[in-house]
């Protein structure tokens, strides 16, 4: 069993055991996955493309069930929690995916505020803190922008946004700056470290391993579907420091916002 | 214009794009059935009713055949008879039908040329009974006998057992074709459905893994297609009254089709087709939506 931890979490959010998964009739894409994620930690998912990242975060964000092997996800067994829990497990995930997923119908504000919908929060509580974080993401002046209209880089900022306006209790990213220039990249993965040190655990796929050996946060390698030892583990004691980011500067409603909305919220009595 | 968005003044969007391509197509199809399904059930309440009326007229009267006996002449023994009757409780009249008239009855089988006349032409008494209690026919039986009257009584049971029989068929068969449209919209629906969520299969995977419940995707569904039905049920509904107030009106007082009386009341039978129209879609509808959410992980 691998652990995964930096500085000094304790509780496991998620924990993987002998995992494997499988598409179909297909040779399984993942094979005997052990390890932990405690809450608090940051790491970076690594390995080469078709090694099974996508996959991985697939099983944490409940996009599929594994072929074989036990998963738990905030101290629950996911293969016998109820499907009717399954959703309020999915709103304490933000998550950025490969593909962005952007509802094309959708404004590029409406976008930002699905999870606050879905979560049953009153526009009032929330208006302001998307139009912030809109603003951060550099998206200031395309509020209500059509995704289509926005460029592949706006796209992921929309998507990112999105993924941790909720303040998820874990952020799962696949390749979040691949479209961004460098710029970008490094202020995006400064609010995941900091919403990291406000407690979120966080979670990014990347085969880009200079940009993971600059962050200097711990990272653990995935091929050929098997987890291999954890390809750097020495994250500082406060990772913002080592990645020489501004210290301030992030959205201030993650400052204010608790850590994900109660899972009591019900989406029964709110409707469509 | 991106400067004036305002987040303050920002309303949440449909969650659901708001129009399909086959939306018209899927309005035009449900209204098609709620207007044949509203047009049955307005002829089918109207053949109940003619139905009704022949039975009540069938009822309200029986036929009397009188046979001589001896010398006694046959206009004799039908006034004695009719004499006989009319003093029966539950008789409001008697009336003994003229030869002549008896006569007239047989000229299309037997013709003009006299025949009739050396026939023995039985003669038929007319029997209107008291609508609040008619007689029975074994009571106008008994009334023929204590008056030494040979004679047979018709109330007309063979052909109102006809008529009832065929009230009930009218009626079997429009209640099974509400049932058979209200079944083949509620299929078009739910296929509709499956169109639907297929097609804007990227949005539920969102907003599924985004943490909305079965029950909240679903909702969406039902909602739209209970809103469009209830459109198609407006329309559809609406034609059918308009169809049978246009009959009602055309042909006089009474209508169109007089052996298929319409009533002006009859056209209510349109007004809930929007409503059960929308429910049932929304049934249809929620049930395929889930059944294809849950196929998910």
């Amino acid at each position: 069993m691998i652990e995964l931890a930096n500085r000094d979490q304790t509780d496991t959010i998620v924990r993987f055991d002998g995992v494997g998964l499988r598409y179909g009739r297909s040779p399984e894409t993942l094979q005997d996955l052990s390890f932990e994620l405690k809450a608090g930690s940051f790491h970076f998912l690594t390995g080469p493309s078709g090694a099974g990242k996508s996959s991985l975060l697939k099983l944490i964000y409940l996009a599929h069930r594994p072929s074989r092997g036990r998963i738990e996800l905030f101290g629950q067994d996911i293969g016998r929690s109820k499907r009717k829990d399954l959703p309020f497990m999915r709103r304490r995930i933000g998550v950025v995916f490969q593909e962005m997923h952007l509802l094309e119908h959708l404004t590029a504000f409406d976008n930002v505020a699905l999870p606050m919908r879905l979560a049953g929060q009153k526009p009032a509580t929330y208006r302001t803190d998307i139009a912030e974080l809109l603003q951060w993401v550099g998206l200031g002046t395309k509020m209500h922008a059509m995704p289509e209209t926005l460029s592949g880089g706006e796209r992921q900022r929309l998507a990112i946004a999105r993924a941790v306006v909720a303040r998820p209790e874990i952020i799962l990213a696949d390749e979040p700056t691949g479209n961004l220039d460098q710029e970008m990249g490094q202020r995006i993965l400064k609010l995941f470290t900091e919403l990291n040190r406000l407690g979120t655990t966080v979670l990014i796929a990347s085969h880009d391993l200079d940009l993971v050996a600059s962050s200097g946060m711990p990272a653990f390698n995935i091929e050929s579907g098997r987890l291999t030892s954890p390809y750097m583990d020495g994250a500082a004691d406060d990772p913002a420091d080592d990645l020489g980011l501004m210290a301030s500067g992030e959205p201030e409603f993650i400052y204010r916002r608790p850590l994900t909305l109660s899972q009591e919220d019900s989406l029964e009595d709110q409707g469509p | 214009m991106s400067m004036a968005f305002n987040p303050a003044r920002w309303k949440p969007a449909a969650l659901l794009p708001r129009e399909e391509a086959h939306d018209g197509a899927l309005v035009f199809v449900v209204a098609v059935l709620c207007f044949l399904a509203c047009a049955t059930a307005i002829f089918a309440i109207s053949a109940d009713r003619a139905a009704q009326g022949w039975a009540n007229q069938l009822q309200g009267s029986a036929t009397v055949i009188i046979r001589t006996k001896g010398s006694e002449s046959p206009d004799m023994a039908a006034s004695r008879a009719a004499e006989a009757l009319a003093g029966t409780p539950g008789v409001a009249q008697a009336l003994v039908l003229e030869r002549a008239k008896a006569e007239a009855l047989l000229e299309p089988w037997l013709g003009t040329d006299g025949i009739i006349k050396d026939l023995p032409v039985p003669r038929l008494i007319t029997v209107e009974l008291d609508p609040s209690a008619p007689a029975s026919a074994k009571a106008l039986d008994n009334a023929l006998r204590a008056a030494g009257v040979d004679g047979t009584v018709d109330d007309h049971s063979l052909w109102m057992q006809d008529i009832i029989h065929a009230g009930q068929i009218a009626r079997i068969a429009a209640v099974s074709l509400f049932a058979l449209m209200a079944l083949a919209a509620a299929a078009v629906i739910a296929f509709a459905t499956r169109a639907g969520l297929s097609a804007r299969h990227d949005v539920v995977e969102i907003m599924h893994l985004t943490g909305a419940t079965d029950g909240f995707i679903a909702n969406l569904f039902q909602a739209r297609f209970a809103a469009m039905a209830a459109l198609a049920g407006l329309l559809g509904g609406g034609a059918a009254a308009l169809l049978a107030a246009g009959i009602r009106l055309l042909g006089g007082g009474y209508g169109l089709i007089p052996v298929l009386p319409i009533g002006w009341l009859d056209l209510l039978v349109a007004l809930p087709s929007p409503v059960i129209a929308g429910l049932v879609a929304a049934i249809a509808a929620r049930v395929t939506a889930l059944g294809l959410i849950r196929a998910m992980p």
